[in-house]
């Protein structure tokens, strides 16, 4: 892996290149992200790579509507050149090269690890900026330009509702709490946006990394999709993220109203409470949901994992979550 | 027969403390990837502690509240599938107070075996 690695950073950058430090990165179960350094022509460069290992179970949801790395590389492009706090894209990897569906972007600083980032002395700072900072950027992201991204699924709220149904029914343990707020989401969906915009797709702490200052770059474009731009607010709310901060919906981080104003004053369009609240919901729905199917990995032999099958079990965080956001929505 | 002390819930409170308090701390400083993965494993050794403890009797008031707001009887699994399906129809909604009563009593249960610290 490493000479082929050399080979294609050197034709990038148009100098021999070495590989330093090529290290396999916690997190991404499903997919493979490594860090290392490459020295071509005396300098240094930050580097990470997003590889697809071979071969996955076909029956994985995840995997269905996942985007493949080529197509990944194509929405960070877009997104980065649009002046979103995102890591650059370099250059994509050939069949020739024999590391599969992969692709190398620039590392940038700062960390992932919500437990950090809420709770350690040096992103104390950072810690009050940080909701109004994902306000902004995501207002960023569902401004790219349509014309620039690659071909991508448009999935609205009614896509989402029957894709969830039909993990249910793959799945085939009844679930009434799941099967009630689908049915609560299905008669009040809001109707599809005439002009669907670039969602991130999983838009939530743990997604992204930040430093002292605050969000350094939005990771993770592997569910992108062109839809309403409440769905990545919505997930990012979702109680999970919070990470313990249950008091700071937004991503552990601050209030709904602060992630909203500051979406709407870097140009987002006015958000609507009631179908932000809309997205939550399903936000919490679908979390829930992908915990039975993390589990539904393990047991169907796709992958042998004691995490994945542990996962199926905080399900019921999101039934307890649910329960409660039905009764104040009334 | 009945087995001899520990009980099946001892033990695995046994097996938990001593992954979560001797074994990890050394996985922490060998290998912090494996530390991890321990973490997991005794949350999940704490998870089926309380399942043994707890779940049996759970399961029965479940069945019970089932047959009484179904009005029909059946296996746990035979009761869950008929309320999901109704409530995937929309036969039933949130605003059944005898519906609601029934889920919130048993997600209480089910959150005290999973996580109990859960809010």
């Amino acid at each position: 892996m490493r000479e082929a690695l050399a080979a294609a950073v050197s034709r990038h950058f148009r100098a021999a290149a070495t590989i330093e430090d090529l290290s396999r990165q916690s997190g991404g179960a499903s997919r493979q992200t490594w860090s290392f350094d490459a020295v071509a022509d005396g300098r240094h460069h930050a580097l990470i790579l997003r590889r697809d290992p071979p071969a996955k179970a076909k029956t994985d949801r995840e995997q269905s509507v996942a985007i493949d790395r080529a197509i990944e590389f194509r929405v960070l492009r877009a997104a980065y050149d649009a002046g979103v706090r995102a890591p650059e894209p370099l250059f994509e990897l050939g069949a020739a090269d024999g590391l599969g569906d992969a692709y190398v972007m620039r590392r940038v600083d700062g960390t992932a690890i919500a437990r950090k980032l809420l709770r350690d002395a040096p992103y104390a700072e950072a810690r009050s900026r940080i909701a109004g900072q994902l306000g902004a950027i995501a207002a960023a992201i569902h401004a790219t330009d349509p014309a620039t991204l690659p071909p991508l699924q448009r999935r609205e709220a009614a896509d989402h509702i029957a894709g969830l149904r039909r993990s249910l029914d793959q799945l085939g343990h009844p679930q009434p709490v799941f099967e009630l707020a689908l049915t609560w989401l299905d008669r009040r969906k809001p109707p599809p946006l005439d002009t669907p915009v670039l969602v991130h797709g999983d838009y939530r702490t743990g997604n992204y990394l930040a430093d002292a200052s605050g969000v350094t770059a939005i990771l993770d474009w592997e569910l992108a999709h062109l839809g309403d731009p409440l769905e990545d607010l919505g997930w990012l709310c979702v109680k999970s993220w919070r990470f313990g901060a249950i008091d700071k919906p937004a991503g552990g981080f601050g209030s709904r109203e602060e992630l909203w104003a500051a979406y709407e004053r870097a140009g987002g369009r006015k958000v609507d409470p009631g179908r932000a609240h809309w997205w939550e919901v399903f936000g919490t729905v679908h979390w829930g949901i992908i915990c039975l199917n993390q589990a539904w990995k393990h047991l169907s032999g796709s992958i042998k994992s004691m995490e994945h099958a542990a996962i199926g079990r905080r399900a019921v965080e999101t039934e307890v979550d649910l329960l409660q956001l039905l009764k104040s929505a009334g | 027969m009945a087995q001899d002390r520990p009980t099946a819930s001892e033990l695995l409170s046994a097996i938990a403390d001593f992954l979560r308090d001797e074994a990890t701390p050394v996985l922490d400083r060998a290998e912090p990837g494996l530390g991890f993965q321990m973490r997991v494993a005794a949350n999940a050794l704490a998870i089926l502690e309380r399942e043994v403890r707890l779940g049996p009797a759970a399961d029965a008031r479940e069945r019970e509240r089932l047959v009484h707001l179904l009005g029909r009887s059946g296996t746990l699994d035979e009761l869950n599938r008929e309320l999901a399906r109704q409530l995937r129809a929309g036969e039933r909604d949130e605003k059944d107070e005898a519906l609601m009563a029934h889920l919130e009593a048993t997600i209480a249960d089910k959150i005290a075996i999973a996580n109990p610290k859960w809010r």
